[in-house]
C-alpha cells in the first residue's frame, strides 16, 4: 500500500465557508478501506460537519486507536495533526492530549473492537472523566483488519460470514455512555448522512465529553444475510427517536416548526440544537428515559437512532480540575519554574 | 555479663520494633532528627510491610559521625516495643549490645539474653496513670521511649523539644503534651537507669549543609522544577508518594496567584496503561509529562513504550523499583527493572536511563529528564528504588540556577513553517538522529502530521518499504548515540594507589560502596570506583573497564542486570565483570560488599595493587 495523493484539480466554483476553505481543505490522504466501506461515510461526514461549522482545521486533534475505523482520522482534515495510537488505548492518549492544551477539538475515532473488546476500561474511564471530546465508534460487529471475527458489539444470534453463530451477549456503547456520564450521546447509521452530520456538528459544538455509536456495515466481511450490521438490516429496524439541526450562534434562524415538534437546546458555547420529533414523544434531557428507551427498543429488534440524550449543563474535566485557562503546554518557564529562591526557603525547612 | 558492653559514641545503629499503625513513625522520625540537630549525621530506614496495621515495622537508625549513610547491618540497641517479634529482635542484637523494652509486665529471664544490658521502663503503666485515652496512651508511650532514649544515649534534651516546637508550630496545647511525654521518659530513665549508657551521641559538626528529605518528594519536587504539567498515575508501592509531593508542591508553587487556579493537571487513572498513555498524549501535545511507577506497572506499560520509542514522544517514567518478580516484595528494595526498563516493549527498542544515587540526584535528575525527553522525544527513566524513594536521608541541599531554560527540544514554529522551511516529521536534518517536531495546533496549512506506529517515511507518510523502516531504524540507533554524551557522566573515584581492579555501581549503592571502598582500602585492597549515572553507557564507562583486569559490578538484583548491560552494549567479556549481587529486599551493606569484593579477589588470586598480572581479551 502506498499513499496516494489527492487530484489537485478543484472546480472554481466549489462553495466555500466563512473561513474560505472548500471541503476539499478539509479531506484527507485517498482511503484505502474496501470500496463501499460505511467507514469512508463517515470521514465524509466528519469533513461535511467541519466544513460546515467553519472549524479552522489545525484546531483540532484527531486521534483513534487500531483496526480499520482508527485508520480513518487519515482519510480527513489533513490538516489537523493526527495519532493513530495503541489498540484500545485512545481513549487515554486522548484526555493526555485534552490535559496539556485546552483549546484545541479533540475527535476520538474508534471501532466496536477498539472500544467496546480491547478498550472498553479505557472508553469507560474517559466518559466518566468527563474529557471534552467527540467520541466516535465506527461500528460493524465484526473485527475487519483481521478478517472478520466477531466483536463484543456483535449481536447475540447474529451470524458470521463463515456460518458461526455469535452465541455472547452484545455491549451497548451508547447505553454505557449513559451511564458513564457522557453528556452528549447519539446513534447513528453511516448510511444516513442527513441524520449523521448534524449530529457529529452538535458533538463537535458541544465542550463535553459526547459519544455517538454510528452503526457503519462491513462490506467484506458482515453485510450478508443474518447478521443485524448489514445495510439492509439497519435500514429495516432504524427507528429515529429525533431529527437534529445544529444553530450556530450567528446564523438566522429561518425554518418554521409546528407547535408541540421541536426541543430547543443551547449548549455551552451558544450553538442551539433542534431537535425535531419523529414518531415517538422522546425526551432527550432524561437520562433514565432514555436508558429505559433503548433497552426496550432493543428488545423489540430495533436499532434506536438519533440524539439520545444530551445536557448542556455539564461540566469537562478541566473544569473538575480548576485549571488555568491558557493551555497547559503553552506555559512559559516563568510559569511552571519555582526558581532558587524558593528551593532555598524549602531546604531551611528540611533542615 | 561476661561480654563486655559496646562503648561507642557517634557511631552505632539502633533499632526501633515497632506494630506498624502504631503511630510509631513520627516518634522514631524525632530520635533520628534530634541527633541530626546535634550535628551528627544519621542514616533512618523505614522497614515495614505490605500492611496498614497490625504487623510488624522496623525503624533503624545508623548514627554516623564518619558520614556513613548506608545500611551496615546489625543492631547495637534494640527498642523492642513488638511482642510478636520479641525473640528475633532479642537475636539481633550485637553481643555487648542494649536491649531497651517496656518493663510493665514482667518477664521471664529466659526472654532476656546474657550478653547484652538490658534496660526496661514500665512505659505501659506509666502512660496509663498520665493519660485517660486509649489513642492518646499509645501515641504519646512513643515520644515517651524518646524520651528515655535521650537520657540514656546522653543526647541534648532542647534538641528534640526544639523540633517539637518546629513541628507543632501555633498549636501550643500540641507542643505542651509532647513536650511533656518527652520528659516523663527522660526523668524517669535519668533517675532509675545508669545513664549514661556506652553508646553515646555527643554534639559534633559534620552535618553542615545538608538536608534531610525522602527521594519519591525530592522526585516530586524536581518534577515541579523540571516543569511537568501533566501527571498521570496509578497508585503503587513504593511510587505513590512521587505523585502525593507533586501535588502537593504543586498547589504551593503552581497556584495561580490571581484566581487560584491550577498550572498543572494531575489524573489518577484506572490503571497503568491509561496513566502512560495520557503522558503520551500530553508529551505529543506538547506538555511536560510524567508517571510514577514500580515495577508491575513498568510491565503493564510495556505496549505504549514501544510506541513512544518509534513515534518519537517525550515522556518521562519514575520508576521507583521494589522487590520483584509478580507482586514479589512490595515494600522491599531491589535494581531489578533496569532490563525490562532499558530494552522495554517488542521489537528493537532502547531507552534512556538516569540512575539517581539519593534524594539529592532524585530532584535533579527528575528535572533533567524533562530536558532529555523533550530534547531526545523518547521515554525517559529516572530508576529510583524504594531505599532512597521512601525512606528520608541526608543529602546535599536542592540548588537551581536561575539562568536555566527549559530545553523543549527541536520544535519547528509557525513562523519556520511560514518561511517554507521544510518540514519531514522522522527526516534527520542536522545527523544527531533527532528529527524535528511540530505541536498540533502550530500552523493552519502546514506542519501536521499522521503519529503513528506503523512504519513511514521521513515525511510520515505510511510506508511499507524495507528502506524506509531501515533508514528510520538506522536514525534510531543514531539517536540513541547521541543520547550518550547528553545523559549524566559517570562519576570516577580513583583509588588511593594505583590499581587494576574497579568496580562498578549505581543508584542506591552509592553510600555502601563508599563505605566499602574505605573498608578495602584500610585493609589494603584498592579499587577504583566508577558511578554510572545514565543508559546509554559513555565512552568513559567502557573506557573504564578496557583498562582494568577484572571490574566488580555491584548492584541489587538476582541476575546481574547492569552487568548484562555492559555486556551487552559494550560486548565485553563477561569473564571480565565480576558479579556482587545482592537481592535479598533489605539495601545493599558495606560490609557484604567489601566482604565479597576480597573474597573473590582471594579466589582468583588477583591482586589489587602493582602491575597488570593478566589482559583479559576483549
Amino acid at each position: 500500500m502506498t499513499y496516494l495523493a489527492k487530484p489537485k484539480l478543484l472546480a472554481a466554483d466549489a462553495p466555500r465557508n466563512a473561513l474560505g476553505f472548500t471541503r476539499r481543505d478539509y479531506e484527507g490522504a485517498i482511503s484505502t478501506l474496501c470500496a463501499g466501506c460505511g467507514h469512508d461515510s463517515i470521514s465524509a461526514a466528519v469533513v461535511q460537519a467541519c466544513f460546515d461549522l467553519d472549524i479552522e482545521p489545525h484546531k483540532v486533534a484527531k486521534l483513534s486507536g487500531i483496526g480499520c475505523s482508527s485508520k480513518t482520522p487519515d482519510y480527513f482534515l489533513g490538516n489537523s495533526h493526527g495519532f493513530n495510537s495503541v489498540h484500545g488505548r485512545m481513549p487515554s492518549v486522548l484526555t493526555g492530549a485534552a490535559l496539556a492544551n485546552r483549546n484545541l477539538l479533540y475527535l476520538g475515532v474508534s471501532g466496536d473492537g477498539d472500544s467496546a473488546s480491547i478498550g472498553i476500561g479505557q472508553f469507560a474511564h474517559a466518559m466518566r472523566r468527563g474529557v471534552n471530546m467527540t467520541y466516535i465508534v465506527e461500528n460493524n460487529g465484526v473485527y475487519g483488519l483481521t478478517k472478520g471475527q466477531f466483536s463484543a458489539t456483535a449481536d447475540k444470534g447474529t451470524k458470521s460470514k463463515k456460518g458461526v453463530i455469535n452465541s455472547d451477549n452484545p455491549i451497548d456503547l451508547a447505553a454505557l455512555a449513559l451511564q458513564l456520564g457522557a453528556t452528549y450521546v447519539a446513534r447513528s447509521f453511516s448510511g444516513d448522512k442527513e441524520q449523521l452530520v448534524p449530529l457529529i456538528k452538535g458533538a463537535l459544538r458541544h465542550g463535553g465529553p459526547a459519544f455517538i455509536d454510528v452503526i457503519s456495515p462491513c462490506v467484506t466481511f458482515n453485510n450478508h444475510n443474518g447478521s443485524t450490521k448489514s445495510y439492509d438490516y439497519v435500514r429495516e429496524h432504524n427507528t429515529a427517536v429525533n431529527r437534529l439541526d445544529v444553530i450556530l450562534p450567528k446564523a438566522q434562524i429561518e425554518a418554521s416548526y409546528p407547535p408541540g415538534s421541536l426541543r430547543r437546546v443551547v449548549q455551552h458555547d451558544g450553538s442551539i440544537l433542534h431537535l425535531r420529533k419523529v414518531g415517538v414523544d422522546y425526551d432527550p434531557s432524561d437520562r433514565i428515559g432514555a436508558m429505559n428507551h433503548l433497552q426496550e427498543r432493543q428488545a423489540l429488534g430495533e436499532i434506536v437512532t438519533g440524539l439520545l440524550y444530551v445536557d448542556s449543563s455539564g461540566q469537562d474535566m478541566h473544569t473538575h480540575l480548576n485549571t488555568v485557562e491558557k493551555p497547559l503546554n503553552q506555559l512559559g518557564d516563568a510559569y511552571l519554574c519555582p526558581g532558587s529562591k524558593a528551593l532555598e526557603a524549602l531546604n531551611a525547612m528540611l533542615r | 555479663m561476661s561480654t563486655p558492653a559496646i562503648q561507642h559514641c557517634n557511631d552505632f545503629v539502633i533499632k526501633f520494633a515497632n506494630v506498624n499503625g502504631s503511630g510509631s513513625a513520627s516518634a522514631n522520625e524525632l530520635f533520628a532528627r534530634a541527633i541530626i540537630r546535634m550535628g551528627v549525621p544519621v542514616a533512618p530506614r523505614n522497614i515495614f510491610p505490605s500492611n496498614i496495621q497490625g504487623l510488624p515495622t522496623w525503624y533503624e537508625v545508623r548514627v554516623s559521625e564518619a558520614g556513613w549513610l548506608g545500611a551496615r547491618g546489625g543492631c547495637d540497641m534494640m527498642v523492642a516495643m513488638n511482642p510478636q517479634t520479641w525473640d528475633r529482635d532479642i537475636a539481633a542484637i550485637e553481643p555487648g549490645g542494649y536491649l531497651f523494652y517496656d518493663s510493665t509486665k514482667p518477664l521471664p529471664p529466659s526472654k532476656f539474653r546474657e550478653d547484652i544490658t538490658v534496660l526496661g521502663i514500665p512505659l505501659t503503666a506509666m502512660c496509663n496513670e498520665e493519660y485517660e485515652d486509649a489513642r492518646q496512651r499509645q501515641l504519646f508511650k512513643n515520644i515517651m521511649y524518646v524520651g528515655a532514649l535521650m537520657a540514656l544515649l546522653d543526647m541534648e534534651f532542647a534538641a528534640a523539644e526544639q523540633l517539637i516546637v518546629d513541628r507543632y508550630r501555633g498549636k501550643d496545647q500540641l507542643i505542651k503534651a509532647n513536650v511533656n511525654a518527652l520528659r516523663l521518659g527522660y526523668d524517669y530513665a535519668k533517675q532509675h537507669l545508669p545513664c549514661p549508657i556506652g553508646l553515646r551521641v555527643k554534639r559534633a559538626d559534620a552535618v553542615g549543609e545538608r538536608i534531610m528529605i525522602d527521594g519519591n518528594s525530592a522526585c516530586g519536587l524536581g518534577a515541579v522544577y523540571g516543569g511537568a504539567t501533566v501527571a498521570g498515575w496509578y497508585p503503587i508501592t513504593p511510587s505513590t508518594s512521587v505523585i502525593e509531593a507533586f501535588s502537593s508542591y504543586c498547589r504551593k508553587f503552581r497556584t495561580d496567584p490571581d484566581n487560584g487556579r491550577a498550572r498543572y493537571a494531575i489524573v489518577q487513572a484506572e490503571d497503568e496503561l491509561a496513566s502512560i498513555g495520557m503522558v503520551i498524549g500530553a508529551g505529543w501535545n506538547g506538555a511536560r509529562a510524567f508517571t510514577a511507577t514500580s515495577g508491575p506497572g513498568i510491565s503493564l506499560m510495556q505496549e505504549f513504550f514501544g510506541l513512544a520509542y518509534f513515534a518519537e514522544i517525550p515522556a518521562v517514567i519514575v520508576d521507583v523499583q521494589r522487590g520483584s518478580p509478580s507482586t514479589g516484595m512490595p515494600t522491599r528494595t531491589q535494581q531489578s527493572d533496569l532490563l525490562s526498563c532499558a530494552y522495554a516493549s517488542h521489537g528493537d527498542t532502547r531507552h534512556v536511563l538516569l540512575f539517581p544515587q539519593d534524594a539529592h540526584e532524585c530532584f535533579s535528575l527528575t528535572a533533567q529528564a524533562f530536558d532529555l525527553a523533550e530534547r531526545l522525544q523518547t521515554p525517559v527513566f529516572v530508576l529510583s528504588d524504594l531505599d532512597i524513594g521512601m525512606n528520608e536521608q541526608l543529602c546535599a541541599p536542592f540548588e537551581w540556577d536561575d539562568s536555566r531554560r527549559y530545553d523543549r527540544g527541536k520544535l519547528m514554529t509557525y513562523a519556520e513553517l511560514e518561511a517554507g522551511k521544510d518540514f519531514g516529521r522522522y527526516l534527520d536534518v542536522d545527523g544527531d538522529g533527532i528529527p524535528y517536531r511540530t505541536i498540533p495546533g502550530t500552523h493552519p496549512t502546514k506542519g501536521a502530521y499522521f503519529t503513528r506506529g506503523t512504519t513511514r517515511n521521513p515525511y510520515a507518510k505510511y510506508s511499507e518499504i524495507g528502506t524506509d523502516y531501515v533508514y528510520n531504524m538506522e536514525r534510531l540507533r543514531r539517536k540513541f548515540n547521541t543520547a550518550k554524551d547528553l545523559v549524566p557522566a559517570p562519576i570516577l573515584k580513583k583509588a588511593a594507589q594505583p590499581t587494576h581492579v574497579g568496580v562498578i555501581y549505581y543508584g542506591s549503592t552509592a553510600h555502601a560502596m563508599a563505605e566499602a571502598g574505605a573498608k578495602l582500602a584500610a585493609d589494603g585492597i584498592h579499587v577504583d570506583t566508577l558511578r554510572v549515572r545514565g543508559f546509554p553507557f559513555s565512552d568513559e564507562v567502557m573506557q573504564f573497564i578496557a583498562e582494568r583486569d577484572a571490574v566488580f559490578v555491584v548492584e541489587q538484583n538476582e541476575s546481574a542486570q547492569l552487568r548484562t548491560l555492559l555486556i551487552n552494549e559494550g560486548e565485553i567479556d563477561p569473564k571480565k565483570l565480576v558479579r556482587v549481587l545482592h537481592y535479598d529486599g533489605s539495601p545493599i551493606t558495606a560490609r557484604f560488599i567489601a566482604g565479597k569484593i576480597a573474597d573473590a579477589l582471594t579466589d582468583r588470586k588477583i591482586s589489587s595493587i602493582g602491575q597488570p598480572q593478566r589482559k583479559v581479551a576483549s
